[in-house]
């Protein structure tokens, strides 16, 4: 379902004491769900007493005197039945869609203080699992599942006292049935939840193939392998149904051994009970709700074990979204910053300082708090306000860490990161991001407008600001191609737009906010030669004037930095100016032949082509 | 939409009857044997009311002549009456035919349903592997993924739940009330009356909450997107400091969601709370009128509680059949969306296709080729390759190279105008699609890895690679792969693609060379296939290929000279023509593009002061 691995989990009294904080501000309304629920479910033990006195009176003393007292109390009852229901089920609703929605605020606010080494453990499609589906599990849990407990046992319990106030030992002998009926539903149960997870297994590999068959249909062909991805498939899908006709065996087995088990106690009934009305120790009437009583007990046993069977199954994401509950940040403010500069969702503004951007690292020492290698080890920088700096090297070479350490995304293990002369740990992490700007590699957008989209990082500015953070970047085409102009739609993550309109996009969202500091993660993907070089002006425009570090890509971008940094294998090999380190005929040499070689091959043929046309 | 002009409803009816092929019998006996559950449940209440009346009551036996013997047999009521274990077992008896029919109802629909959904499935599958590359780029996976799943499903659920359940309530129906009219005509009657009531209040009612339910999903499916857009992009969310904007967005749409489904919950329970209503009501008139009936002395005791089970067992399909009348869905939809995958169609030979001969070399003649058939990607092309030559194509991005290479393998169909390509002499549009491809193996620019382990995806070709072990670990060498395979825990036994290890470009690059030597054909075709690959191992790797590929006649695609410089011919390729052509010595001679490039890549310039790259 999640795309992850289901498995139970074991936590003690089923989590239950880890979810009950929780649960504090709605146990009141499940209380009443559940006193509605009983209510409405004892109703229905009274409902056969009504055919029984109508048998016993009216037909066996051959009168109907008081048969319109009789239809107005059914009605009456009828009527409170239906609206103690309602009320149950209403609440019952209400507590699962309010619990939920608490507890996926509670989540994805805690999600916004935590720190990226959570991000980096964690994927995605994990952490979306958290907010959405295990929220919505606990929910249902504590309203549906709950509700199937008190509407069947209420209903068992009231019926077994009914019938062993009329005959306790035709009771007792009916109840018997009882504990064979729960090993084997329990058995059942078991089964089935087994094959369902396999079946959901199967299934999500049946779409892996079907992805893969197509995906991957040209390589298919050109190995004529068809025939055995063919042979492939039709073993999976023919497991698939195999394990579905099982699961259709343990439930119809299921279903079986709960009918079998009424008519047992009917047959019990019938004999036992008709021996006594033989004997005229119990009425016919008598009899009639005797059978329709312990019918009506075995059918809720089904509902009872279902239930547990799902708080057994909802343990799991108890475990899941209470330790994401529980995950504190590795990088939090003191209670002083705070003090001073206000916390993530209240900040101080009026405390803040104004950021000049020079930068340094002061014997820094880090290593990510889920890697064991060391990164840097003693390493010292300082960058004044205004430098530029460029980090190269391959993808994966872990070009990131040291735009990680400046953004205080993670914490140096030993050393300090010194911002306008200051650890940066004497102010808080918000004053530190306002004053950022970051444009990333592959750029993301919200959904929404283009302005909602620019005015991310300043939500006050003007349409007019706007403008012209576009043409600063030239992206004011983009705008004006548009026919509602600012008021486009980007889509979701914005792919409705090109990869180089989002990417100019992005540019001129981090200038309206007129950073002191700016990161650029240069893009890798291929963008058309136009939108390139007009990516590359708005690179020289932006960085004017403010402290920046350049995540580069093409090395081609990176000659007219200040310093740059090459980094092979997490670590700084090299650095220096663009002259200095092709000097060094060292590592930045061997990358810079390579591009420099495919860029001029693909030069030459572009003059080639157009010196023949 | 031209897709849905070519839909023939026709075809899409006699499609779904394909479907059934192997299904159909088990839906028949799934319906009969949820026909003779109904006979005995309804028989059931018979035994009670004759328990109670003649047995019990003394009253004139009223029984069809064959059950009239049967009592005979056992010694007439008097002696039933003294053995009252008779009934009880025949209750029993048919409490045991029940649950095997019911068992048998469970497990024929699942068998059938199962049984259509695999043939589906698998007939799918092995049409979209014969389906030619051009339709995959005119369709989106992700579309046909789920043409392939969920529309399916949809069909199966159509057939298997909706059809066949109707068929069988409305069986039970019609039994329960033929069973009812052998114990009250006029009892018989109310409940007749009622049923159209109920059907059509749960009809109208489903029908109009569907739209509701369709904006309860849309409303989740925002906050679902909300959480993941702020978990792709925490990045920009911390950069930017916007914690508290996201905070809000989110919880704004969170409250909107809980709204949604609370109100649409509450218009169910109130629903379901009326249609309890209604059926109580419905019971208690069938309750009181029967009663009324008895104490006239129109009928027996027995027969009313006969009656009224009778009654009570109608009421729960009934108001299931209104829901399942208007779930009757969009299987129309998805049969049609089903066939327009069925009815593309597929590659195939020409009747008179022969096997292919590569020992007479490959000849290209006049070639011209356009994807979109305006803009030409190939322009008359000519060239020919003698069996054991190499030949080499340079040219830039978007010249064609590839098409040059796919049309060969017929991942795209020349058209008829478009001149000729023969292999060994013959046209390959006359030669047997898989004896070419087997001839003609090619390493595509973007390999594919399959989800399996290494050894696997390299002996893909092979019905059993593990058998083939030593000639994999030769071509494993060959490719450089078996250092890198070294590096990983599980080997050879490493499993990729989409489930497991993710490898770098160079890594799949090689992978694909090993996976085409092992396959050894007598072309092979390398499609820029160590552009991903460094300069050290590129050498490594064409040392070994020169070595491995003696015999064979090989086409080699790249942007690098280096590459190419010790093939027997030559060609360059620019905007779709060959522009010079010949060996490596004689190129250079020629002072054209290829010396250019020749020039530029063993770098005479690269200290890239010069370069205006």
């Amino acid at each position: 379902m999640d795309g992850e691995n289901e498995k139970i989990t074991h936590l003690r009294f089923f989590g239950i004491p880890k979810i009950l904080p929780h649960l504090k501000p709605y146990l009141g309304a499940m209380l009443f769900m559940m006193l509605f629920a009983a209510g409405g479910s004892l109703i229905d033990i009274v409902f056969p007493k009504f055919q029984e006195y109508a048998i016993n009176h009216y037909i066996a003393d051959e009168t109907l005197d008081t048969l319109v007292p009789f239809v107005i109390l059914y009605v009456a009852l009828l009527a409170l039945q239906v609206a103690m229901n309602f009320t149950a089920s209403y609440l019952g609703i209400r507590t699962e869609m309010i619990v939920g929605r608490d507890l996926k605020k509670k989540a994805f606010d805690h999600l916004q203080t935590l720190s990226f080494s959570y991000f980096n453990r964690n994927s995605v499609g994990y952490v979306h699992a958290r907010v959405m589906s295990d929220t919505g599990r606990i929910g249902s849990l504590v309203s549906w599942y709950l509700l199937d407990c008190i509407w069947n046992g209420a209903y068992m319990i009231g019926a077994v006292v009914v019938m062993f106030r009329t005959n306790w030992r035709l009771t007792l002998l009916v109840l018997a049935v009882i504990p064979v009926v729960t090993a084997v539903v329990g058995f059942m149960q078991k089964k089935l939840t087994d094959a369902n997870r396999r079946i959901r297994e199967l299934n999500s590999r049946i779409t892996g193939s079907f992805n893969e068959g197509i995906t991957g249909a040209r390589t298919v062909k050109t190995l004529v392998a068809e025939e055995r991805m063919e042979k492939e498939f039709r073993s999976e899908s023919g497991e698939m149904k195999r394990v579905s006709v099982m699961e259709s065996r343990f439930r119809g087995a299921l279903w079986t051994s709960l009918t079998v088990a009424s008519y047992i106690a009917l047959a019990l009934v019938l004999k036992l009970g008709g021996d006594l009305t033989r004997e005229q120790v119990m009425t016919v009437g008598t009899l009639s709700l005797f059978m329709s009583y312990s019918m009506g007990i075995m059918h809720p046993i089904r509902w009872i074990v279902n239930s547990i069977s799902q708080l057994i199954m909802v343990q799991v994401n108890i475990e899941r979204l209470t330790g994401l509950l529980e995950t504190e940040s590795d990088v939090s403010d003191s209670p002083e910053v705070v003090e001073k500069y206000g916390d993530m969702f209240h900040p101080k503004r009026e405390n803040w300082e104004e950021l000049r951007g020079d930068i340094e690292f002061d014997d820094v020492t880090f290593h990510y708090p889920d890697g064991e290698e060391t990164i840097l080890e003693h390493f010292n920088l300082k960058v004044p306000h205004g430098t530029n700096v460029a980090i190269v090297g391959e993808t994966g070479a872990g070009k990131s860490t040291l735009v990680n350490l400046v953004c205080r995304f993670f914490e140096p293990t030993e050393g300090r990161i010194l911002i306008d002369g200051r650890d940066a740990r004497e102010r808080s992490q918000l004053w530190l991001h306002a004053n950022i700007g970051y444009v990333l590699q592959t750029p993301h957008l919200f959904s929404g407008t283009i302005r909602d989209n620019l005015r991310y990082g300043a939500p006050d500015a003007s349409d007019k600001e706007i403008m012209e953070a576009l043409r600063t970047v030239s992206a004011d085409g983009i705008v004006e191609r548009s026919e509602k102009g600012l008021d486009t739609e980007v889509g979701e993550g914005g792919d409705l737009l090109s990869t180089g309109e989002k990417q100019l996009l992005s540019f001129a969202r981090a200038i309206l906010c007129d950073p002191k500091i700016l990161v650029l993660d240069e893009a890798t993907s291929s963008v058309d030669t136009f939108t390139e070089r007009l990516i590359q002006q708005a690179i020289g425009k932006v960085i004017e004037g403010r402290t920046s570090f350049m995540i580069a890509h093409r090395l081609s971008t990176v000659r007219n930095a200040d310093v740059i940094l090459v980094v092979k294998g997490g670590r700084i090999v090299e650095s220096g100016t663009h002259r200095e380190l092709l000097a060094l005929r060292g590592y930045y040499h061997s990358l810079w032949s390579r591009q420099y070689e495919a860029e001029a091959t693909e030069a030459a043929f572009k003059q080639f082509g157009k010196t023949e046309a | 939409m031209e897709e849905k002009k070519k839909t023939n409803p026709k075809a899409n009816i006699r499609l779904m009857f394909s479907f059934l092929d192997g299904a159909g019998h088990f839906f028949v006996l799934c319906i009969l044997s949820s026909l003779l559950a109904s006979l005995c449940e309804l028989v059931c209440p018979k035994i009670i009311s004759f328990t109670v009346d003649s047995v019990l009551g003394g009253m004139e036996t009223n029984l069809p002549p064959f059950v009239e013997r049967l009592v005979s047999a056992a010694g007439g009521t008097a002696s039933i009456r003294a053995h009252l274990w008779i009934v009880a077992a025949a209750v029993l008896v048919l409490a045991l035919f029940m649950g095997i029919f019911k068992y048998g109802e469970s497990v024929f629909n699942r068998k059938g349903s199962e049984t259509l959904v695999e043939t589906v499935r698998n007939r799918l599958f092995s049409h979209l592997e014969r389906l030619p590359a051009a339709w995959y780029t005119k369709h989106q996976t992700g579309d046909i993924i789920q043409r392939c799943t969920s529309d399916v499903e949809t069909v199966k659920t159509f057939l298997s739940e909706q059809l066949t359940s109707i068929l069988s309530t409305v069986l039970l129906i019609v039994l329960s009330l033929f069973f009812m009219y052998t114990v009250s005509i006029p009892l018989a009657t109310v409940a007749l009356v009622s049923i159209p009531v109920i059907v059509a209040y749960s009809a109208v009612f489903h029908g109009k909450i569907g739209e509701r339910f369709l904006y309860c999903d849309e409303t989740e499916g925002k906050l679902s997107a909300i959480a993941q857009e702020n978990l792709t992009g925490v990045r920009v969310v911390r950069a930017f400091g916007r914690e508290i904007y996201e905070v809000d967005k989110f919880t704004k749409q969170n409250d909107l969601f809980a709204d949604a489904w609370i109100k649409l919950g509450r218009l169910m329970s109130m629903f379901w709370c009326m249609g309890d209503m209604i059926s109580g009501l419905q019971q208690m008139i069938v309750m009181v009128y029967g009663t009324v009936l008895a104490v006239r002395g129109t009928l027996s005791v027995g027969a009313l509680i006969a009656a009224v089970s009778y009654n009570a067992m109608l009421i729960w399909p009934v108001r299931e059949l209104g829901r399942t009348v208007s779930e009757m869905s969009k299987a129309g939809i998805s049969i049609g969306r089903i066939g327009d995958i069925m009815q593309a169609e597929e590659e195939r030979d020409a009747p008179d296709a022969v096997d292919c001969d590569p020992a007479g070399g490959i000849e290209f003649r006049d070639v011209t080729f356009s994807y979109d058939g305006q803009t030409d990607v190939l322009k008359h092309v000519s060239f020919r390759v003698n069996k054991g030559e190499t030949l080499g194509i340079i040219g830039m991005t978007g010249s064609g190279k590839s098409t040059l290479a796919q049309l060969l393998c017929r991942l795209w169909e020349l058209p008829e105008e478009g001149g000729t390509i023969t292999v060994g002499g013959v046209d390959i549009r006359k030669i047997k699609l898989a004896s070419l491809r087997r001839s003609v193996g090619i390493v595509l620019q973007e390999p594919f890895l399959f989800s399996r382990d290494l050894e696997d995806n390299i002996g893909i070709g092979f019905e059993r690679p593990a058998a083939h072990e030593p000639e994999i670990m030769e071509a494993a060498r060959a490719a450089s792969l078996d250092e890198t395979v070294e590096g990983f825990a599980d080997g050879w036994h490493t499993m990729v693609g989409e489930r497991g290890v993710t490898l770098s470009g160079g890594q799949t690059q090689r992978v694909a060379i090993a996976r085409l030597l092992t396959a050894n054909p007598a072309v092979m075709i390398f499609d820029d296939s160590l552009s991903a690959v460094d300069s050290e191992t590129d050498a490594k790797i064409r040392r070994a290929l020169y070595e491995k590929t003696e015999d064979a006649t090989v086409i080699l695609i790249s942007h690098r000279i280096q590459t190419l410089m010790a093939a027997d011919h030559i060609l360059v390729l620019a905007d779709g023509e060959i522009v010079e052509e010949g060996d490596h010595a004689a190129l250079l001679a020629r002072n054209g593009i290829y010396r250019r490039i020749y020039d530029i890549q063993t770098g005479v310039d690269v200290d890239g002061e010069g370069g205006e790259a």
